[in-house]
C-alpha cells in the first residue's frame, strides 16, 4: 500500500490519543503515595463496618464512594485525556477529580478495567488476602497477561512467598504468568524458590543450567557445569549434563595444549592449516572432526585423540565414521579413508564395510573433490546397482558406468553413455571394444 | 484524518483511543486493510520537542521503515538515528527518545543510560515510548532502577501493519513464543484492541468463529471493549460478514511443512520482513543486494506468488518472451509511434522487465539451494511423515540430518513435524535422536528440548492413555494440594496432537489417482504439491460451509479444544450479501503464506474474499527459532 508523503505526515501529527504520561511529578507522587499510604491505614481503623454499605467521606466532608460516582460526575479532565491532573498533592480539600486515580474504592473490576487501559491505579487497598486474590482472579478473568503480571507485582511485594506460591499453585493461569515474569527479570532466586515450592524438580535443575549461558569465561563455565552434574535432571538428562561438563573440560585442555603448538610453529599440520577458530564450546561432533583432522593418529590414552573422545563419550560407529570420514577426506588423507573402511576377518582376508553406506561415503568423497579412481573404488563398493549407475553417471566415472552395463548385459544403456563420452576418448574406445565383443549376449 | 473527539457519543472511558471515524471504508474494494495512526506523537504532535536522537529497536526498524522515512524523522528534529544495542550509547545529544517494544531487557537498557548520566552529573531529557503498548513491568523496572519520572512514557499504538490488499500484520513475532510456550497472555489486550478498531472501521461482524484458548480470550476480552464502549457499532451496516479466529497450536503441522508455494519458498528461502526482501548478489547477478517489496503491486510477483514452484519458470519464460515481442515491436516503427512507444510503453515495459529479471534470479537462486540440500528427498520424506508411512525410514532420514550437522533448525524441525503427526515419539527414538542432536548442534539445545515438550510440538509417547485419564481426574481436584502437585506434571500447554486421526476425519490426505495436476490445482493441497491440505485452512472452509462447528464435534474434541471452538451469530438481515462473501481470518501465532495461498484459492474457487489478519507472518524456521536457546 503506497501512501503519499502526505498522509504519512499525518500519520505522525494526527495523533489523538493521549497516553498517560508521568511527566516529572515522581517528586510530589511519591509523596502523596506516602501521605495516602497513611490515611488509608488510619481508615482502617476507622472503617470497622462493611465498606461498600457506607458512605464514604473524606476528610473534606464530601462523599467519594462508589455510588455516589454517578457517570456524570467523571471529571471533563479524566474523561478526555488520559493525562492526569498534573500535580498531586496530599492537602484536602483538593478537588476530586485529582483524586481519582488513588480512590480507594476501586472495586476490583474497575481497578482491573483501569489497569488495563495503562492508567496508574494504586492498588494499596487490596489488603486482606482475600481482597488480593479477588484482585487476581479479577484479573485472570479479563485475559489480559499485563494486568496479571501488574497484580503479581503487587502481589509479590505484599505477600510472603510462601502464601504467594500457596495461592498461585491453585492458579495455574497466574503461576505461569510469576514464571515467565521472574524470568525475565532475571529474579533467579526466587524463581529457583517458587520450583523447589512447587515440587518441579526438573524445571528447577533446568533453570539453573540455563544461568551457564551467561557465563563467557571458559574455566568459570565448566565450574558452574560442575555445580549442575548433581541437579534433579532426569536419568537422561543427568547424562547429558555430565557430558557437557566433560567435554568443556577437555575442550580447555585441547585448546591450551593446540593454542601452544600453533604458536611455537613446530607442527606441520597446524602450520598448513591454521585454526580458524577456537574450539572453546562448540559441539560434541564439531570437536570430534577437530580432533580428527588435527590429532588423528594420537593414542588413545591422550585426550584429544579421536578414539579416546569416542569411548569418552560412547559416540556410535555411525557418526564416529561419518566424522573421520568428512575430516580425512578433507585433507586429501585418502590412505586414511581406505583404513576407515577396511576390515580384516578371522581369516586375514579383509574386506570394505561401511556403517553408513557407501553411496554416503562416496558423496561426501566427492563434496571434499576425490580424484576420480579414488570414487571409483568406492562407487563400485555400493550394493544398489541402480545408485551404482546413478552415482557412475553422475560423478563421471565411466568405467564403472561401462562395466555396469556390460554386467547387465544392457546394449541400449552403453549405446546411450557412449554419445555422452567424448569423441576419440579411451572411453569410447573401450565401449566400442565391448559392443563389438562376440563373448556377450546381450539382453537387448 | 478528523479528530474523532467530541464527534461520537461516548462513554467517559472511551475516549483514551480515539478510532479514526469509520466511515466508506471500502471493505469490498482493493483496501481490505484500514490505515492506523501511529500515536508517535501523543500530544497531538512531536512527544518531546526540539533537538532528539531517536534510538530504535532493531525489531521495529522494519515496521517503521514502511510508514516513515528519514525526511520524516528529520522534520520532527531526530538527529541521529541509533539502533538500541547492549552498548553504551555515543549519543551526545540533550534529548533522547527510544523507541522499543514493551520489554524488561530495554528497559535496563534506558536505565543504564539515565544512571550513567546522572553519575557524570549530566542532566538530559528521555523520552520512552512504547510499542504497540506500555507494560505495567516495563515501569516496574523503571521505578526499581531509580529512573522512574527522570524517563516519560509514551506509546505508540501501531498494531496493524497492512502488508498488503488482504494481508494485516501485528508485526509481534514475539507473540508465538511469549503465549505459546510461556503462557502469557500479554499480547491479547492488543489482539483485541486490534479487533476492537477493524470493528469500528467495518461495522460489526455479523458472525464469528473461533477455535482455540487464546482466540476465545481474544474474543472475550474484545467484547468486553465493545460493551464498555456500547454504540459505537450499533445501527451500523456490517461490512465484513465473518470472522475467524484461529490458535496457531490447533494446527502446528502446516506450519512446519517445507513451502513450495512461490511467496512461502521466497519466505523460507530469503526471509521476507515486513513484505520486502532482501534479494543478495545470488539473485541480482550483480555486486549489490536489491530490497525488493513484494505485493500485489508487483504485477509480475501477483501472477506467481499462489502458484506451485514448479509453475512458475514456466510462465515466468512465457512472461519474458511476451516480453521481447512488445520490444521487438519498436522495428518497423515510424517516428510518430516510436515517440509514443517511448513516452507510453517504453516505462511499463522496462518496469516489468526488472521485475522479471528479479524473479528469475530468485527462482534460479532457490533451485540452486534446493538441488544442493537434496529438496526431491526432504519433500519426500514429508510427505511419508504426513501420510503415516515408511516411519522407519523417514526417522533415520532425520537421523542421518542430525549427524551430519545438516541445520539445526532443519533437523528440530524434521524431529516436530515426526512429533505431532506420530503423536510423539516412542521414548528410545526420542532419546535416541535428542543424543544426537546434543552431540551434533551443542549440549546447551537441552533447553530447546525442554522448551518443545512443554510447547507439545516434540513429546516422547505416553505409555497408554492412562496418562489424560490421571489428568482429568486430577483437574477435579484442583484445591487439593497434593493433587495440585500432580497436575503441575501436566501443567504445559501441551496436548496430544492426534493428528492421524483428524487427518482421517478431515481428509486432509487427497486420494490421488493419477499425476496430481498443479497447474491447474483442484483443492486447496496444490499448495504442497497435491500431498496434504493445510489442516488450520479445511477447518475454516468447514466451518464456512457449515456456518457453525456442527457436525465436526469429533474434529474439536480430537483438536483438544472441546470448549474452545465457538460460534457467535448475530443477525445476518443487516449485512449485504456482498459483504457475506468478505471473511476475515485471524491467525493467533502466525500465519504462513502457504495458508494464505490456500484460502486465497479456496475464495476463487467459493466466490469468498479473505482478509488476513496475523500476529505475524511466520514459518517452520521461525516457529523453531522461537523455541530454540542459543547463546546470545
Amino acid at each position: 500500500m503506497n501512501r503519499t508523503k502526505g498522509d504519512e505526515e499525518e500519520y505522525w501529527n494526527s495523533s489523538k490519543f493521549k497516553a498517560f504520561t508521568f511527566d516529572d511529578e515522581d517528586d510530589e507522587l511519591s509523596q502523596l503515595k506516602e501521605s495516602k499510604r497513611a490515611v488509608n491505614s488510619l481508615r482502617d481503623f476507622v472503617d470497622d463496618e462493611d465498606d461498600d454499605d457506607l458512605e464514604r467521606v473524606n476528610w473534606s466532608g464530601e462523599p467519594v464512594g462508589r455510588r455516589t460516582r454517578p457517570g456524570s460526575f467523571q471529571s471533563l479532565s479524566d474523561a478526555l485525556s488520559d493525562v492526569p491532573p498534573k500535580s498531586y498533592a496530599p492537602e484536602l480539600g483538593r478537588p476530586k477529580g485529582e483524586y481519582r486515580d488513588y480512590s480507594n474504592d476501586w472495586s476490583p473490576s474497575d481497578t482491573v478495567r483501569r489497569l488495563r487501559k495503562g492508567k496508574v491505579c494504586s492498588l494499596e487497598r487490596f489488603r486482606s488476602l482475600q481482597d488480593k486474590l479477588q484482585l487476581l482472579e479479577e484479573a485472570v478473568s479479563m485475559h489480559d497477561g499485563n494486568v496479571i503480571t501488574a497484580v503479581l507485582i503487587f502481589l509479590k511485594r505484599t505477600l510472603s512467598k510462601e502464601i504467594l506460591f500457596r495461592e498461585l499453585e491453585v492458579r495455574q493461569v497466574a503461576l505461569r504468568h510469576l514464571i515467565h515474569f521472574l524470568k525475565e527479570i532475571g529474579d533467579q532466586k526466587l524463581l529457583l524458590d517458587l520450583f523447589r515450592f512447587l515440587d518441579r524438580t526438573e524445571e528447577l535443575a533446568l533453570s539453573h543450567y540455563r544461568e551457564h549461558l551467561n557465563i563467557q569465561d571458559p574455566e568459570k563455565r565448566k565450574e558452574f557445569l560442575k555445580t549442575c552434574i548433581g541437579l534433579p535432571f532426569s536419568a537422561e538428562d543427568s547424562a547429558h549434563i555430565q557430558d557437557h561438563y566433560t567435554l568443556l573440560e577437555r575442550q580447555i585442555i585441547i585448546e591450551a595444549n593446540d593454542r601452544h603448538l600453533e604458536s611455537a610453529g613446530q607442527t606441520e599440520i597446524f602450520r598448513k592449516h591454521p585454526r580458524k577458530a577456537s574450539i572453546l564450546n562448540m559441539p560434541l561432533v564439531t570437536t570430534l572432526f577437530y580432533s580428527c583432522f588435527y590429532h588423528y593418529t594420537e593414542a588413545e590414552g591422550t585426550f584429544s585423540s579421536p578414539v579416546n573422545l569416542k569411548k569418552t563419550f560412547k559416540i556410535p560407529d555411525k557418526q564416529y565414521v561419518l566424522t573421520a570420514l568428512a575430516a580425512r577426506a578433507k585433507l586429501r588423507a585418502w590412505h586414511d579413508v581406505d583404513a576407515l573402511f577396511t576390515t580384516k576377518n578371522w581369516l586375514g582376508y579383509t574386506k570394505k564395510r561401511a556403517p553408513i553406506g557407501f553411496h554416503r561415503v562416496v558423496e561426501i568423497l566427492h563434496k571434499n573433490s576425490a580424484p576420480v579412481q579414488i570414487l571409483q573404488e568406492y562407487i563400485n563398493l555400493v550394493e544398489d546397482v541402480d545408485t551404482k549407475l546413478n552415482l557412475a553417471t553422475k560423478f563421471k566415472c565411466h568405467d564403472v558406468v561401462i562395466d555396469t552395463c556390460r554386467d547387465l548385459k544392457d546394449r541400449q544403456q552403453l549405446l546411450a553413455y557412449r554419445s555422452k563420452v567424448d569423441k576419440g576418448s579411451a572411453e569410447e574406445e573401450k565401449i566400442d571394444a565391448i559392443l563389438n565383443s562376440s563373448q556377450i549376449r546381450w539382453k537387448n | 484524518m478528523a479528530s474523532a473527539i467530541g464527534s461520537l457519543p461516548q462513554h467517559p472511558e472511551t475516549t483514551e483511543k480515539s478510532r479514526p471515524v469509520p466511515e466508506n471504508s471500502e471493505a469490498n474494494g482493493g483496501a481490505g486493510c484500514p490505515a492506523q495512526d501511529p500515536d508517535v506523537g501523543s500530544h497531538g504532535a512531536d512527544p518531546l520537542p526540539g533537538k532528539k536522537d531517536l534510538f530504535i529497536e532493531a525489531d521495529l526498524m522494519s515496521p517503521l521503515d514502511r510508514i516513515a522515512n528519514v525526511s520524516i524523522l528529520k522534520q520532527h528534529e531526530v538527529d541521529k538515528l541509533y539502533k538500541v544495542e547492549n552498548k553504551p550509547a555515543l549519543s551526545s545529544n540533550e534529548q533522547l527518545c527510544f523507541l522499543v517494544r514493551p520489554r524488561i531487557k530495554n528497559m535496563r537498557y534506558v536505565a543504564s543510560l539515565v544512571n550513567a548520566d546522572k553519575l557524570a552529573g549530566r542532566t538530559r531529557k528521555y523520552k520512552v515510548i512504547f510499542s504497540p503498548q506500555k507494560f505495567h513491568a516495563c515501569e516496574m523496572v523503571l521505578e526499581e532502577e531509580g529512573v522512574f519520572g527522570d524517563v516519560s512514557c509514551d506509546e505508540w499504538a501501531f498494531s496493524l501493519l497492512p502488508l498488503d490488499v488482504d494481508l494485516l500484520s501485528m508485526e509481534l513475532p514475539e507473540f508465538f513464543r511469549d503465549y505459546f510456550l510461556e503462557g502469557d497472555q500479554r499480547w491479547i489486550n492488543t489482539v483485541a484492541q486490534a479487533l476492537h478498531l477493524l470493528s469500528t472501521l467495518y461495522g460489526p461482524f455479523p458472525s464469528c468463529y473461533g477455535i482455540g484458548r487464546c482466540s476465545k480470550m481474544s474474543y472475550e476480552l474484545w467484547r468486553k471493549m465493545g460493551e464498555e464502549e456500547d454504540g459505537e457499532t450499533k445501527g451500523r451496516r456490517p461490512e465484513i460478514g465473518h470472522i475467524f479466529l484461529l490458535d496457531r497450536d490447533v494446527d502446528f503441522v502446516t506450519a512446519l511443512c517445507s513451502q513450495v508455494v512461490y511467496e512461502g519458498l521466497v519466505d523460507d528461502t530469503f526471509r521476507i520482513k515486513c513484505g520486502s526482501v532482501d534479494f543478495g548478489p545470488e539473485v541480482t547477478s550483480s555486486d549489490r543486494s536489491l530490497k525488493v517489496l513484494l505485493n500485489a503491486e508487483d504485477k509480475v510477483f501477483n501472477e506467481i506468488r499462489n502458484e506451485h514452484f514448479s509453475n512458475v519458470f514456466g510462465f515466468l519464460s512465457q512472461k519474458a518472451r511476451n516480453l521481447q515481442a512488445q520490444y521487438d515491436r519498436r522495428r518497423g516503427m515510424d517516428i510518430k509511434q516510436m515517440k509514443n512507444f517511448v513516452s507510453q510503453e517504453l516505462k511499463g515495459l522496462k518496469q516489468e522487465h526488472r521485475l522479471l529479471s528479479v524473479h528469475i534470479g530468485a527462482c534460479e537462486s532457490i533451485m540452486k539451494k534446493k538441488t544442493k540440500q537434496d529438496f526431491q528427498e526432504l519433500i519426500k520424506t514429508e510427505h511419508a511423515l504426513l501420510e503415516g508411512f515408511s516411519i522407519r525410514e523417514s526417522t533415520s532420514y532425520i537421523e542421518e540430518h542430525i549427524d551430519r550437522q545438516v541445520s539445526p533448525i532443519e533437523s528440530l524441525r524434521l524431529m516436530c513435524l515426526l512429533s505431532i503427526t506420530e503423536n510423539g515419539l516412542i521414548p528410545k527414538e526420542y532419546r535416541s535422536l535428542k543424543t544426537q542432536y546434543l552431540q551434533s548442534y551443542g549440549p546447551e539445545h537441552l533447553l530447546t528440548f525442554s522448551n518443545l515438550r512443554r510447547a507439545g510440538l516434540l513429546t516422547e509417547q505416553a505409555p497408554g492413555d492412562t496418562l489424560t485419564a490421571v489428568e482429568s481426574k486430577v483437574s477435579k481436584l484442583v484445591t487439593d494440594k497434593a493433587a495440585g502437585k500432580i497436575t503441575d506434571a501436566f501443567s504445559s500447554l501441551a496436548k496430544r496432537s492426534n493428528f492421524r486421526a483428524i487427518s482421517k476425519k478431515l481428509n486432509l490426505i487427497p486420494r490421488v489417482d493419477g499425476e496430481y495436476d498443479l497447474k491447474v490445482p483442484r483443492d486447496m493441497a496444490y499448495v504442497f504439491s497435491g500431498a496434504y491440505v493445510p489442516l488450520s485452512c479445511r477447518l475454516i472452509e468447514q466451518v464456512l460451509e457449515r456456518r457453525s462447528w456442527q457436525g465436526l464435534d469429533e474434529v474439536v474434541r480430537l483438536l483438544n479444544c472441546g470448549e474452545l471452538a465457538f460460534t457467535d451469530m448475530t443477525k445476518e438481515d443487516k449485512a449485504s450479501s456482498e459483504s457475506l462473501r468478505l471473511i476475515l481470518v485471524v491467525f493467533l501465532g502466525g500465519c504462513t503464506f502457504s495458508e494464505i495461498s490456500a484460502l486465497r484459492f479456496l475464495g476463487r474457487e467459493k466466490g469468498y474474499r479473505f482478509i488476513f489478519l496475523t500476529t505475524a507472518v511466520t514459518n517452520s524456521a521461525r516457529l523453531m527459532e522461537a523455541m530454540s536457546e542459543v547463546k546470545a
